[in-house]
């Protein structure tokens, strides 16, 4: 009995140890705000993705946030404090920015009603030019040597 | 013969695109407005090379430089280096205080350097980088220059040099305490 008791206690101090030493942080939830933030130090690379010492600080940080039981929209408001929107990779869809998102979809619609009032043009072109008018003569010219020719 | 209003509308829709191209050429990438101006300095609480704390909160009342630097910042940092000595020296005695954070670094070269330049003014490492990123640094040497009230008022980026910190230190020491 006081055996078992032992071990119960033992094994409850050693998993208390375990989740002490371990803060429960998810590292999918850590990689998924570094993917949205920009490395300081690299050319068009998320904190995620850089393997520089900069970035490696910043996942811990992100890690340490998160653990003391901050939100991910909390971590990355936290970088957008310090940092400004440029930190983010993608910029927020307000304000000038939202040039950035619009301004694509924009081009590609004025892109294709240019395609269809082009289109349009072009099919209508041969209706509107009538065909000229061949000389009979030169006709029977023709014929008469396309004719002669296959002879030969 | 195209239409009149397809003759307009390749300049029409040219233009703003190359508009916007030439603001973005001219404005300077590396050049980020920092939030932090005029906002309240985030405090920190550091341990110098010399084993002595050195906190934001006593410093309270004065005039802090806050320069971040790396020993293996090169030319910008060593570049500096003499102007915040010089800077130190010059204005300790009005009120101000410069302090020097090492960051991305390790201790040995970077006291190495401290030693080069005889910098007399504290100093400590950020191991973790806690403080860099609390200030929005993004490369080394950046210096905040945080007012007597504990407002971060100036952010200047790469080298320092005697003149744009005796310009800012002289704007600062002239508001009223």
């Amino acid at each position: 009995m006081i055996r078992r008791l032992l071990l119960v206690l033992a094994v409850s101090t050693a998993l208390s140890g375990i989740a002490g030493a371990a803060p429960p942080v998810d590292e999918r939830v850590v990689h998924e705000v570094a993917a949205q933030l920009r490395c300081v130090v690299c050319q068009n690379l998320s904190v995620a993705d850089s393997p520089s010492e900069t970035a490696n600080q910043m996942r811990q940080i992100i890690r340490e946030r998160l653990a003391a039981g901050e939100s991910p929209e909390q971590v990355r408001e936290y970088f957008v404090q310090k940092y400004g929107q440029w930190i983010l990779l993608s910029p927020p869809k307000a304000g000038f920015n939202l040039l950035v998102w619009v301004v694509p979809f924009v081009g590609l619609g004025a892109g294709l009603v240019l395609v269809a009032v082009v289109l349009r043009r072009w099919s209508r072109r041969p209706a509107a030019v009538p065909p000229t008018p061949v000389d009979p003569a030169m006709r029977d010219r023709i014929r008469r040597e396309m004719s002669g020719g296959r002879r030969s | 013969m195209r239409p009149r209003w397809l003759r307009w509308a390749i300049p029409a829709a040219v233009l703003p695109v190359l508009a916007l191209l030439a603001y973005g050429f001219w404005t300077n990438p590396r050049e980020i407005p920092s939030p932090l101006l005029g906002r309240a300095a985030t405090p920190f609480a550091l341990t110098t090379f010399d084993k002595a704390p050195l906190a934001l909160e006593d410093l309270r009342g004065k005039i802090v430089v806050l320069n971040f630097w790396a020993s293996w910042c090169i030319p910008a940092c060593y570049d500096e280096a003499p102007a915040l000595e010089r800077t130190w020296l010059a204005y300790k005695d009005k009120g101000v205080m410069v302090v020097g954070v090492n960051v991305q670094d390790t201790e040995e070269p970077a006291k190495k350097f401290l030693a080069r330049f005889g910098h007399s003014f504290p100093n400590a490492p950020d191991p973790k980088g806690h403080v860099a990123v609390d200030y929005g640094v993004y490369g080394v040497p950046e210096t905040f220059f945080i007012d007597r009230r504990g407002r971060v008022r100036f952010k200047h980026v790469g080298a320092l040099t005697d003149e744009a910190a005796r310009q800012r230190l002289d704007s600062l020491l002239e508001e009223p305490s």
